[in-house]
């Protein structure tokens, strides 16, 4: 077996054993990147000098002993483009950031450096994380390595794909709506969302502040605890951080959901669920009830008022968000102007591609005076709503699940030209950060298409533990499925 | 012509003394080359976010319980909007919907009339950078020094009727905000600034005319000015039968005219909402009990004090207590050398007329209290006379020196030998018969010329007390 298969924690235990030294996973990782990436497209900017020379200084620090107590140190990591990298390009996909390199790193780019992690490239998005499929990148499509004429899903679709492909060992994603747990169900692997406030969002380019997430996305839910374990924590540096009360996420993966109630809402089994994907679900909560779960069905509100709700605020904090980019500072600015007024408008219409400045402008209007009340104020009543509905639900259950999205991966191209039935693709995962929750994707199954399907499930607010002991029991049930590519029929 | 009478409301924004900015460790010291008091937060980097230095809701809080507002004990900041190249993040943070303070009040006086002025609310926000027009180059460059520096905008209700009671609204202002510490309220670099609202209407309306606002003053003076010349144009226009535009101008005080910047109809849409970077700010009762406690003694009561304790004229006592920082340097410098109306003298006087001089304001005095104290410490020993404790007083009011070293150094010490002195005196008689003579003419005054070349001829270093009682001495032998 090639080192790339292994799980990042595998890897990080071979490391620590001397069996393989940090320099060969890197160069592993990176001749697979060769291999592979002209086919998928994952990677926006490879590391490889800066790789090959963190991997010598971390071998230095693990021989040391250093780094004794960090099960992923040597491990190379693939890093979303919206998180900042000191000196490194850092795009959003963006051409209005074709050229910007940060001037700090992202607290997550310091705690996973001080785990002794190997950053190996920056991956591929929607732009600016606004998308469900990584087509609207500058930078070309990703394509999915179970089927390349689908997408990846999106916005954090480079990482999973990457990750899919044996590309990456693991990689951190941002999800603000689901683009960390839809792109995990696309491409197979499993992604966690935690919960806003429990990983610094310092560094990580906004979207929408008030829902933005960093989280890890991995070939297993061992690895997803271990990075979350690595990046969780308060940090001054961001107001919105919350201190928590236990850290020790790895405690959790235990096989055993005796006594665990589990919900499921009826309303996430209703209209435009692929039938696949349904039984695919139904079945693992099935598996879950066998394994001693307590499994009912119930009815929760406001379903069909979290899309509308989403995208009212995300546009709006986006609108915001995106202003700084002006070509006054930094990033793309227009050749050609006559004067500021000229500089803005070229340099943001040539900048920006089309859903960002659809969502912009969705936000500039729902701001606007006049409209603030009806739109902005009522999409936050939405969202309290929401919020509360959760509430209700987790006085009954300790885990809420679902899918993780409407469908399979879809074909390039299909969505692209509808953002409406795009939006509504996003059905199962808005809501969960609306009400700042945690939310976690894993594969539970494979369709007639030969795609894997994704299984996603809710805990409360800091309720990780439960959520990664949950996963991790319905995980040991099944094996890993590689994609076609990675096991050399492609 | 109709009676017309001006209704002025302000819009003052007043930079608060914290070390640092508002969201981030960056220093507000005024100055420095352009861009070093920088950061990825107040450079507004992609990915960087805001975190609240709590002393600027200290200083605001202080502010708003000394105006008389009420606080709101629940506030958020916001985001306002707008494209500007001083602005890196395209938002200026701000509050909009809960600010900090409302409904407060400040006390005024005009020609012995009294006055309350409303206060409409108090909210903090972070100052922007600064744009500067390179003509060389032509180009504009921009230095962000300043941006992130916390301000707070204490806005007034429209409750003043003329130029003099704006002054005297702003001068309250300035004097409690300087009291409190919260602000140097310092006009010329920038650290106070108001923004003027002004209508006019016939005099018994009830109703309120179009207003305009009116930027870009940097003094008293010019604000006087700028109410003036508004209020003219406004009523030159109602007496042509034409209306006042609702917009902003801009003042420009050399030309002494205002120019229109904006009309109401490209008035910009902020599209404000909760900042969603930064949680609201909650202030427990504990805490606002806590700024009351601590709140500094204001003017009124410090000035009662002085009579009181110190034994000064009223009038004294409130030259002294105008401003906080002769407050304190009085306060400092008597606790060392026990001579309050010294001390007092020194301020009223000398200082005050320096700081003419220099066309400084008191907030400027760099000047420690001990050395003022030394002084009179040096010139109370005798080992100086008064004429060169004044001009020691320069130096130390210029350059804070040390009187004690400056004295040893410069050797203005009075010459102790009273031989050396008698023989110097003698020469000077012997070497003006004439003056000698008018004295035991009994010219009196004759004695004044010799005392003159006395203390010339000593080079200053002698006391001209005593060379008076030696000269009549010498002379009525």
């Amino acid at each position: 077996m090639e080192i790339t298969a292994l799980t990042a924690l595998e890897l990080g235990k071979k490391i620590k054993a001397g069996e393989v030294t940090v320099e060969e996973a890197v160069k592993a990782q990176l001749e697979k990147i060769k291999e592979r990436d002209g086919m998928y497209n994952c990677y926006v900017t490879v590391m490889e000098e800066e790789a090959l020379k963190r991997a010598a200084e971390v071998q230095k620090q693990i021989d040391a002993g250093e780094l004794d107590d960090s099960p992923l140190a040597g491990v190379p990591v693939a890093i979303k483009d919206n998180i900042c990298t000191k000196g490194v390009l850092t795009t959003c996909s963006s051409k209005i950031l074709n050229n910007f390199k940060p001037p700090y790193d992202a607290t997550v780019i310091e705690k996973l450096e001080a785990a002794g992690a190997v950053i190996i490239g920056k991956v591929n998005m929607d732009e600016f994380a606004m998308g469900s499929t990584t087509e609207t990148s500058y930078y070309g499509p990703t394509k999915n390595p179970w089927n390349t004429e689908r997408v990846p899903g999106g916005s954090s679709g480079g990482a999973a794909a990457a990750v899919a492909a044996e590309e990456a060992w693991y990689a951190l994603g941002s999800d603000t709506g689901g683009s960390i747990r839809q792109p995990s169900s696309f491409c197979g692997v499993t992604g966690l969302k935690p919960t806003y406030g429990s990983v610094s969002r310092y560094g990580l380019i906004a979207y929408a502040s008030s829902l933005d997430q960093i989280g890890p996305i991995a070939r297993n839910v061992s690895d997803c605890a271990a990075v979350f374990e690595a990046i969780a924590g308060y940090d001054a540096k961001d107001s919105t951080s919350v201190k928590m009360e236990d850290y020790h996420f790895t405690e959790a993966l235990v096989d055993d959901v005796k006594g665990l109630r589990i919900g499921i809402p009826k309303g996430y089994l209703g209209e435009g669920l692929d039938p696949e994907v349904k039984e695919a679900v139904l079945a693992a909560a099935k598996t879950l009830e066998e394994k001693g779960a307590v499994v009912e069905m119930f009815d929760m509100d406001m379903v069909d008022y979290a899309i509308p709700a989403y995208y009212v605020i995300a546009s709006a904090e986006a609108s915001s968000n995106l202003s700084r980019f002006d070509g006054v500072k930094y990033g793309y600015r227009t050749p050609d102007f006559e004067d500021l007024q000229d500089v803005y408008k070229k340099t943001r219409d040539e900048g920006f591609g089309m859903e960002v400045k659809r969502r912009m402008m969705i936000g500039a209007f729902v701001l606007s005076s006049g409209y603030y009340d009806a739109y902005y104020i009522k999409a936050l009543q939405v969202k309290a709503l929401i919020k509360k509905g959760f509430d209700e639900a987790f006085a009954k259950y300790d885990i809420i699940l679902g899918p993780t999205a409407p469908t399979t991966a879809l074909k390039m191209g299909e969505n692209l030209s509808d953002p409406l039935k795009m939006y509504l693709g996003d059905i199962y995962t808005v809501s969960v950060n609306l009400a700042g929750l945690p939310g976690i994707s894993l594969p539970c199954g494979i369709d007639s298409n030969g795609l894997p399907i994704g299984v996603q499930m809710i805990g409360q607010a800091f309720s990780e533990k439960t959520l990664i002991r949950a996963a991790y029991s319905l995980e040991q049930t099944r094996s890993y499925e590689r994609p076609a590519c990675v096991k050399g029929e492609n | 012509m109709r009676e017309y009478e001006t209704v002025i409301g302000l819009e003052v924004h007043c930079e608060l003394a914290t070390k640092t900015k508002i969201f981030c460790g960056c220093t507000t010291e005024f100055g420095g080359e352009p861009n070093t008091h920088v950061c990825p937060v107040c450079a507004g980097m992609p990915g960087t976010l805001p975190v609240l230095n709590k002393q600027v809701v200290e200083y605001a809080l202080s502010a708003g319980v000394a105006l008389n507002c009420d606080i709101t004990q629940y506030c958020k900041f916001d985001r306002k909007n707008y494209f500007y190249p001083d602005l890196p993040k395209a938002y200026q943070i701000s509050q909009l919907y809960l600010p900090i303070c409302r409904n407060g009040h400040v006390d005024i006086e005009v020609d012995g009339v009294k006055k309350s002025i409303g206060i409409h609310e108090i909210h903090m926000e972070e100052d922007a950078g600064k744009l500067i027009h390179d003509e060389w180059e032509d180009c504009t460059i921009v230095d962000y020094n300043r941006c992130g520096v916390p301000l707070i905008e204490i806005v007034s209700e429209p409750d003043m009727r003329s130029a003099d009671e704006v002054i005297a609204y702003l001068e309250k202002l300035r004097m409690i905000l300087q009291y409190l510490g919260v602000s140097d309220c310092k006009m010329q670099e920038g650290s106070l600034r108001a923004d003027i609202n002004l209508s006019v209407r016939e005099v018994g309306s009830d109703k309120l005319g179009t207003r305009t606002e009116m930027k870009n003053m940097n003094s008293f003076k010019a604000i006087a000015r700028a109410i003036e010349g508004e209020m003219n144009r406004q009523i030159e226009l109602l007496e042509d039968g034409k209306s006042v535009t609702q917009e902003t101008r801009r003042w420009d005080d050399n030309k002494c005219a205002s120019y229109a910047m904006r009309s109401k109809e490209d008035a910009q849409d902020y599209r404000y909402f909760p900042d969603p970077d930064l949680p609201p700010v909650s202030i427990s009762d504990a805490w606002l009990e806590r700024v009351k406690a601590a709140q500094p003694e204001m003017r009124d009561a410090k000035l009662a004090r002085y009579v009181e304790e110190y034994g000064l004229t009223e009038h004294d006592a409130a030259i002294l207590t105008e401003s906080r920082k002769v407050a304190d340097i009085f306060e400092a410098a008597a606790a060392i050398c026990k001579k309050p109306k010294e001390v007092s003298n020194w301020l009223i006087v000398d200082t005050m007329r320096l700081l003419k001089v220099h066309e400084m304001d008191a907030a400027d005095l760099k000047f420690s209290p001990e050395h003022l104290a030394k002084l009179i410490a040096l010139l109370d020993a005798g080992t100086i006379n008064r004429p060169t404790a004044r001009d020691v007083f320069e130096k130390i009011f210029t350059e804070n020196v040390d009187p004690e070293v400056y004295v040893e150094e410069k050797g203005l010490k009075i010459e102790a030998d009273d031989g050396a002195l008698k023989s110097v005196i003698e020469e000077i008689v012997a070497a003006n018969p004439q003056s000698v003579a008018d004295y035991h003419a009994g010219k009196k005054k004759a004695i004044g010329f010799l005392v003159g070349q006395t203390m010339k001829a000593m080079k200053g270093k002698a006391d001209p007390g005593t060379v008076n009682k030696m000269l009549a001495e010498i002379l009525n032998q």
